[in-house]
């Protein structure tokens, strides 16, 4: 019994780490509102929101057609996949509520606890079993027809009942019979639990009489410690069963538990669309090209994280970038570039796991990594200063490079004089583009830009944040070559206005 | 049974050369040379067989390493190792079986206890003795001991025990019997085929046993001795089935002692050698090298290439990392290597490898690196710093001196000493002094050795010595190494320095994404 909703034929890895620069990730690219939008206050559909977005890189375009597929029918069938969900999570609360027995130190108590969970949890099963003949029919997507496909088939009828009845038959009314042999050291080994009375096929079942095979019986009681001795010989003969049913009761719990998280991820990926169709914010499902192909594209791509937060529709830029690999953007300050470079990472993250993205049109080579490095606010805790701190998050992310990565850098390195800082980051940049890696890179770096523009790379963009002639800024990103001053005095001007 | 005409082999000394006498007492370098941790961790997990002694006994003679390394070969083939592994584990088995047997009270355990070790070692001799028959070992050790044991295998007397072990253990193996438990009432008879319910179970489940799922299965101690409603379970089995258990008894009467003297001897000393090949593997699975010293009682020309301390080697490795190897060696009339540099350059380190290669050379074993040329050394002596010592200054120095001296009293042409930051209590001036005057005793009496020290002056004394400079790799500041060049000041810019350490020149991110 597999779910199945988020990869085709295989399990998402739930317990698996987080990648090794997630948190940076998670900053800069203002993950966190998104997670918050799509979750609310639930705690469970954060989760489920962050590992599907954070763990899906190394995914094919394949797995991000299955899942919009999928999205597709969430987004149809709302109100029937809550209902699901809402039957998952309620399987969840029973296996928790009862699990305790299954935890037990003796095999006879762990199988009682396995026996109740199974039987509470065959209730939600059968519940399922409905929901999946009368409702299942609406769904089109190949993730939810196989879901339901395999309830049908996995679950007969018939198997549902001769489990049932196995479950009643395991609180052993007649007793329990143990067959032994003698061991190394003439003890009781290899203890395995034997059905009364229902011999092998060919052989006739003995009557139990005085003709019948010698027997010794006597009484044992717990004064003289006798009957803890029998309980430890009856509880290695119902070891592996007691085995078997828990190991089932996990299996059938962690179906309900896979279930009501991967659920809970397109829950919260359809709560979004819903908030910002409202918002007028235009969405639209990304085409994921191969890595090698070199794809670039988008029309009116908005940061999804500000336009959460204007609560309305935001300033898009369109991009026609296709075989490039090195962006930088220049500019204006307070003109759109970090926006920008975040709206490029967020994209491509929501393109990887499947979602919608905020664009009029959307499409990329798939990358199997998105770094990012952008500047911080120096960090009181940190022992070193603040360009050391920058190498080391920049070494971590060289550690953690595979190829067919995307970094975007903000504003990296400018914590040392322009001319060290220049020379540095140029020396990184020319040895990552000799590998299969894209680059973003939003810098005041004067020297830094304009030398590789003077290189005239046929692979390389220019963009720059716009400035109107009376300083006013429209948040659009044209090619442009970098210019010596980033306008800081517009600032000043503009905040200090009237101030003297 | 052993036969008087069969000469009873020794596998840790050739014949003709005597034995050296026994020591029990840790010699009194081991410690600042970390053998002490050395060889703990070669004898871990065989501490019943009481290895200590061997290791506080250096050999004397070329031919007795000679007659090791001929055994340390042998065992590098695969198939020879694990026979003895093999032979090692059956008599462990048999020893624990005799032991358990004195513990058991009910008579029948105590009986099944005998039979089980005398199948153990019947199985551990008669395999030993085919597979070292098939896998032709070429050491004198090894060779001598097959004979023997070819001899005691093909006796009478061991071929009955064999045989009988064997038949009462076959007889035993048929017995099954059930136990039906019913509440309080329970019921003992012979098996009568009734159904595994288990396995019907487990099949009704088995669509929901996919993917790695927790065991659920408790574990159950195994019993060291049965309690007295099993004794009664089982003598009323010993009734139901009363053939075997009469084998049993008879078995356990004709055979108090079964075992010969000279094979337990030979189980012992081979842990020697096996300690020792399981220690190495450790160090060859993390890409080091060990090789057969070339040793010799007259040459002092000294090789040694890719060698390390293998103490800290194994908390290196431990940690997942590994330590660097070094490359050393005296010529014509070079002696003592002085070695100076910063700190946490490694230079203590490299004075323990130069003590541990030669003094595990000298009890016969392969050495660190991957080439060696070695000297056998007749007595090892240290001098290391005694930290803890709450002496005045000038005390300290007085002892030092004395030690010194009594070193000196003792110390042959043929000795080795590793001197560790010798005179640090004292001033620049004294300790240069007093630090030229020993060297060059030393220097004239002709010992081997390495000094560690502080004093530039002394590594440039006269043609006895050898400076050696301990430096640390800019990029790595803990990682420990050395180099004999000095390093040259880098004349980076600040941040171009830290781009270095962080190893995000071009150069450097060229090798490290090419990875």
């Amino acid at each position: 019994m597999k779910t199945h909703l988020l990869y085709r034929g295989r399990d998402f890895d739930w317990d698996g780490p987080l990648p090794s620069h997630h948190e940076a990730l998670i900053q800069d690219l203002n993950l966190e509102t998104l997670f918050g939008a799509m979750a609310g206050d639930d705690e469970y559909l954060h989760e489920a929101a962050r590992q599907v977005m954070l763990k899906s890189f190394s995914d094919d375009i394949e797995t991000i057609q299955y899942r919009q597929a999928i999205l597709q029918d969430v987004l149809q069938n709302t109100a029937a996949v809550q209902e699901l969900f809402d039957l998952a999570v309620d399987a969840n609360e029973r296996k928790r509520r009862q699990w305790f027995g299954v935890l037990g130190k003796y095999p006879m108590g762990i199988l009682a606890g396995a026996v109740d969970v199974l039987q509470t949890l065959m209730d939600v099963v059968g519940k399922l079993r409905i929901f999946a003949r009368e409702k299942g029919r609406n769904f089109r997507s190949e993730g939810f027809v196989t879901l339901f496909k395999m309830i049908e088939t996995e679950l007969p009828e018939e198997y549902f009942e001769r489990i049932k009845t196995c479950l009643r038959e395991l609180r052993f009314s007649d007793g329990i019979l143990v067959s032994a042999e003698l061991g190394d050291a003439a003890q009781s080994s290899q203890h395995t639990l034997r059905r009364i009375g229902k011999v092998k096929q060919g052989l006739l079942k003995r009557v139990f009489s005085s003709d019948g095979p010698p027997s010794h019986t006597f009484r044992v009681s717990d004064d003289d410690g006798s009957a803890k001795v029998i309980s430890v010989l009856r509880d290695r003969g119902i070891n592996p069963v007691a085995n078997a049913l828990a190991q089932s009761a996990e299996h059938i719990g962690s179906f309900f538990s896979m279930l009501s998280a991967e659920l809970g991820f397109y829950l919260g990926t359809a709560a979004l669309h819903s908030k910002l169709t409202k918002q007028g914010v235009t969405l639209c499902f990304p085409t994921p090209a191969p890595a090698d192909s070199g794809r670039q594209t988008c029309t009116n791509l908005v940061d999804i994280s500000l336009a959460i937060t204007a609560g309305k529709a935001v300033t898009g830029n369109d991009l026609q970038a296709d075989g490039k690999n090195l962006f930088f953007i220049t500019g204006a300050n307070q003109g759109g570039k970090s926006t920008f470079l975040r709206a490029v990472g967020l994209a491509q993250t929501m393109m990887q796991c499947g979602m919608f993205v905020t664009a009029d049109a959307f499409s990329a080579a798939l990358c199997r990594n998105v770094f990012t490095h952008f500047t911080r606010e120096e960090d009181v805790t940190m022992k070193s200063g603040k360009f050391d701190e920058e190498l080391r998050r920049m070494t971590a992310i060289i550690d953690g490079l595979t190829p067919d990565s995307m970094i975007l850098f903000n504003e990296s390195f400018a914590s040392t004089n322009e001319r060290e800082g220049s020379e540095i980051a140029s020396q990184i940049v020319c040895a990552l583009l000799e590998t299969k890696v894209k680059i973003f890179f939003v810098t005041h770096l004067y020297e830094l830009a304009n030398a590789f523009y003077g290189e005239g790379l046929d692979n390389a963009v220019f963009l720059r944040a716009e400035r109107q002639t009376d300083g006013r800024r429209t948040f659009k990103l044209l090619p442009g070559q970098p210019l010596e001053t980033s306008f800081g005095s517009d600032l000043y001007k503009e905040i200090f206005a009237g101030a003297a | 049974m052993s036969n008087a005409q069969t000469r009873t082999p020794n596998i840790l000394f050739p014949e003709g050369l005597g034995t050296p006498a026994t020591v029990f007492a840790e010699p009194e370098f081991f410690r600042d040379l970390n053998l002490d941790q050395i060889v703990a961790a070669i004898t871990a997990g065989r501490e019943s067989y009481d290895l200590k002694p061997l290791f506080y006994a250096p050999l004397t003679n070329l031919d007795q390493i000679a007659f090791r390394h001929e055994v340390m070969r042998d065992l590098e083939n695969e198939t020879t190792f694990s026979s003895l592994k093999a032979f090692s584990d059956r008599m462990q088995a048999m020893r624990r079986q005799l032991t358990a047997e004195k513990d058991y009270r009910y008579q029948y355990q105590k009986e099944r206890a005998v039979l089980g070790a005398a199948h153990d070692y019947c199985e551990g001799v008669s395999t030993l003795r085919r597979e070292l028959d098939a896998t032709v070992p070429r050491s004198r050790g090894l060779l001598a001991t097959r004979d023997y044991l070819a001899q005691v295998a093909e006796s009478a007397s061991f071929k009955a025990l064999a045989q009988q072990a064997r038949a009462v253990l076959d007889e035993l193996a048929k017995v099954r019997y059930c136990v039906l438990i019913n509440d309080a009432n329970v019921t003992v008879r012979n098996y009568e085929d009734e159904i595994d319910y288990s396995a019907e179970v487990g099949e009704t489940f088995d669509i929901f046993k996919q993917g790695a799922v927790k065991n659920y299965r408790v574990e159950f101690q195994e019993p060291i001795e049965i309690s007295h409603v099993e004794a009664k379970i089982l003598d009323f089995v010993a009734k139901l089935n009363p053939a075997p258990f009469a084998a049993l008894d008879g078995f356990y009467a004709k055979y108090p002692t079964f075992t010969d003297q000279a094979i337990l001897d030979f189980d012992r000393g081979i842990q020697f050698y096996l300690g020792y090949a399981e220690y190495m593997a450790g160090f060859k699975k993390a890409g080091l090298s060990f090789c057969y010293p070339q040793v010799s009682d007259v040459s002092k020309e000294i090789v040694s290439r890719n060698s390390f301390d293998l103490a800290l080697a194994s908390q290196l490795i431990a940690s997942n990392t590994t330590p660097v190897c070094n490359d050393f060696e005296l010529h014509g009339e070079e002696r003592i290597m002085v070695i100076t540099g910063p700190n946490q350059g490694g230079k203590t380190t490299f004075a323990r490898a130069f003590g541990q290669l030669h003094y595990l050379a000298s009890l016969g074993y392969p050495v660190a690196g991957t080439e060696a040329k070695l000297f056998l050394v007749d007595q090892f002596f240290t001098h290391f710093d005694a930290e803890e010592d709450i002496k005045s200054m000038q005390g300290k120095l007085k002892d030092d001196l004395h030690r010194m001296h009594g070193i000196l009293e003792k110390a042959t042409s043929k000795s080795l000493v590793v001197m560790n930051e010798i005179f640090a209590s004292t001033s620049l001036e004294d300790a240069t002094f007093l630090g030229k005057k020993i060297l060059t005793k030393f220097g004239e009496l002709g010992v081997l050795g390495v000094c560690v020290t502080f004093i530039d002056d002394l590594a440039s004394l006269n043609e006895k010595t050898v400076s050696m400079m301990a430096t640390i790799v800019p990029e790595n500041p803990s990682q420990r190494t050395f180099r004999i060049a000095r390093k040259s000041a880098s004349g980076l810019s600040y941040a171009m320095a830290l781009a270095e350490k962080y190893r995000l020149t071009y150069q450097h991110l060229k090798e490290r994404i090419a990875r």
